[in-house]
């Protein structure tokens, strides 16, 4: 058993938390470069030369990428030999969140009674968190500040096994269609195939972590992430929506086997400003 | 890109009808900042005769809720959000004098007839910019709904604040027109 410090917690959520508010990812912004060059709208390419812009600005001003600083979402991979002192584990991490929205200059985006009172928390609390258990004595962090724009535009369709292949294309191409310009395009497109209702919204979410540019080792999920990325740009929607064949950056696919009775299909879109970040103690 | 045009706020009626959608414009003078929970106090107010926090007439609303400013910045990062979660009050907002809406994303029916009848128009700002968009405004200050935070009503002073026409009053639309042209038949 290997003891990790709940503040050790708390100090790294706090600091991925504003790194991923502050910096682009490297992979993003070099696939935003590539588009830049690429895109054959002018109206497109003035938006992605601004967007390059603004991650400049970001980084260099310690100013938010966005002013949507997103719902605090935390994945915990915890090994099994692993056990967390001097705290509890969810209060340490949303102490971390805490801290970073604060002294960070982060907005805060989290109310609470969705359907009536709608106050602000005042701190970006409660993070959304889910916890893994996994082999290892070690806890995998990642952090993911999820903005409201693009995660409305995010679908779950229970589709049924006739559907097949061609039912997953045409429904991921429809949500896209159907967002247009609200979730910021050009976007990264999570999928989750298969498990249950909750598992393929969850699969999805996981997907928008893989980095840019990284297919599904699964030769046949590799084939449907990039049929559905040339499909999707060949929707015109472009950057912003404003027309243009950059519509989306990455389409990441992730599959779960299934229910004899179905195929739930869960599409969450993540907008240009696609912030992940995460850290292993 | 078309060279933008400089545009000195208030908006006029003959600014509004020599904008067409697609423009590029540099917004300079007063907007004011408001997004869902103003944009429902601002209709609780209109239902009960109250007065706005603003006189919408002539006006244009920043559909944004910044970040916190750091010390010695008038405001954090303040890119737009997605408009169609107020159009269910726009409509109302437009026939009483509102003349400009600034956001992102496609507005429904209701609002683009508004925009039509009382000649009002919608701009486009880059979603995500907000760290870019932020070094236009040059003055901040909450006017109205304190309690709401980064959802109170902001009179903001802006200075080539960069904007796109996504409707206009003949009836345009950017990003309908926009998908059009680059739209490959798959």
């Amino acid at each position: 058993m290997r003891d990790i410090e709940a503040r050790a917690v708390t100090e790294t959520v706090a600091r991925l938390f504003l790194e991923a508010n502050y910096h682009l990812t490297d992979d993003v912004l070099s696939a935003l470069k590539n588009a830049e060059k690429t895109e054959e709208s002018p109206a497109g390419k003035e938006v992605l030369r601004q967007i390059i812009r603004n991650a400049g600005i970001a980084a260099e001003r310690q100013i938010p990428l966005c002013q949507d600083c997103g719902a605090a979402v935390v994945f915990l991979e915890m090994g099994q030999d692993a056990h967390i002192v001097g705290g509890d584990l969810t209060a340490a991490v949303n102490e971390g969140v805490r801290q970073a929205y604060d002294q960070g200059y982060l907005r805060k985006s989290m109310v609470t009674q969705p359907f009536s009172n709608r106050i602000n928390t005042n701190d970006n609390t409660p993070a959304i968190i889910y916890e893994e258990i996994v082999a290892g004595d070690k806890l995998k962090i990642t952090v993911v500040p999820k903005g409201g724009g693009a995660e409305n535009m995010s679908r779950l369709i229970m589709l049924t096994p006739s559907a097949g292949r061609q039912g997953i294309i045409d429904n991921v191409l429809k949500t896209v269609d159907d967002a247009g310009s609200n979730p910021c395009p050009p976007v990264i497109v999570g999928v989750g195939i298969g498990g249950t209702a909750e598992k393929a919204m969850l699969l999805a979410k996981k997907a928008l972590l893989r980095k840019v540019g990284e297919h599904n080792a699964d030769p046949e999920a590799a084939e449907l992430e990039k049929e559905l990325l040339q499909k999707i740009n060949a929707l015109g929607i472009g950057p912003m929506g404003y027309g243009g064949r950059t519509t989306a950056l990455a389409v990441n696919v992730e599959v779960f086997p299934v229910h004899i009775a179905g195929m739930p299909l869960a599409v969450n879109l993540n907008c240009h400003s696609s912030r992940h970040k995460e850290a292993i103690l | 890109m078309t060279m933008p045009k400089v545009i000195n706020l208030p908006l006029t009626d003959k600014d509004i009808a020599e904008l067409r959608t697609g423009d590029n414009v540099l917004l300079n003078g007063l907007i004011y900042a408001a997004r869902d929970a103003a944009h429902k106090k601002m209709a609780a107010a209109l239902d009960q005769g109250q007065p706005l926090p603003f006189a919408l007439q002539g006006q244009a609303i920043y559909y944004m809720g910044p970040t916190p400013s750091r010390p010695g910045y008038p405001i954090g990062a303040a890119g737009p959000t997605s408009s169609y979660r107020m159009d269910i009050y726009a409509p109302r907002l437009i026939a009483a004098g509102l003349k400009g809406m600034i956001g992102k994303g496609q507005r429904t029916p209701p609002v683009l007839e508004a925009i039509k009848k009382y000649q009002a128009v919608y701009f486009g700002a880059i979603g995500g910019a907000g760290a870019l968009i932020s070094r236009s405004i040059v003055q901040a200050e909450i006017i109205a709904y304190p309690e709401l935070g980064a959802e109170a009503v902001r009179k903001l002073a802006v200075e080539n604040f960069p904007a796109t026409v996504i409707n206009d009053i003949y009836g345009g639309d950017l990003y309908s027109e926009g998908k059009s042209k680059y739209r490959i038949a798959v």
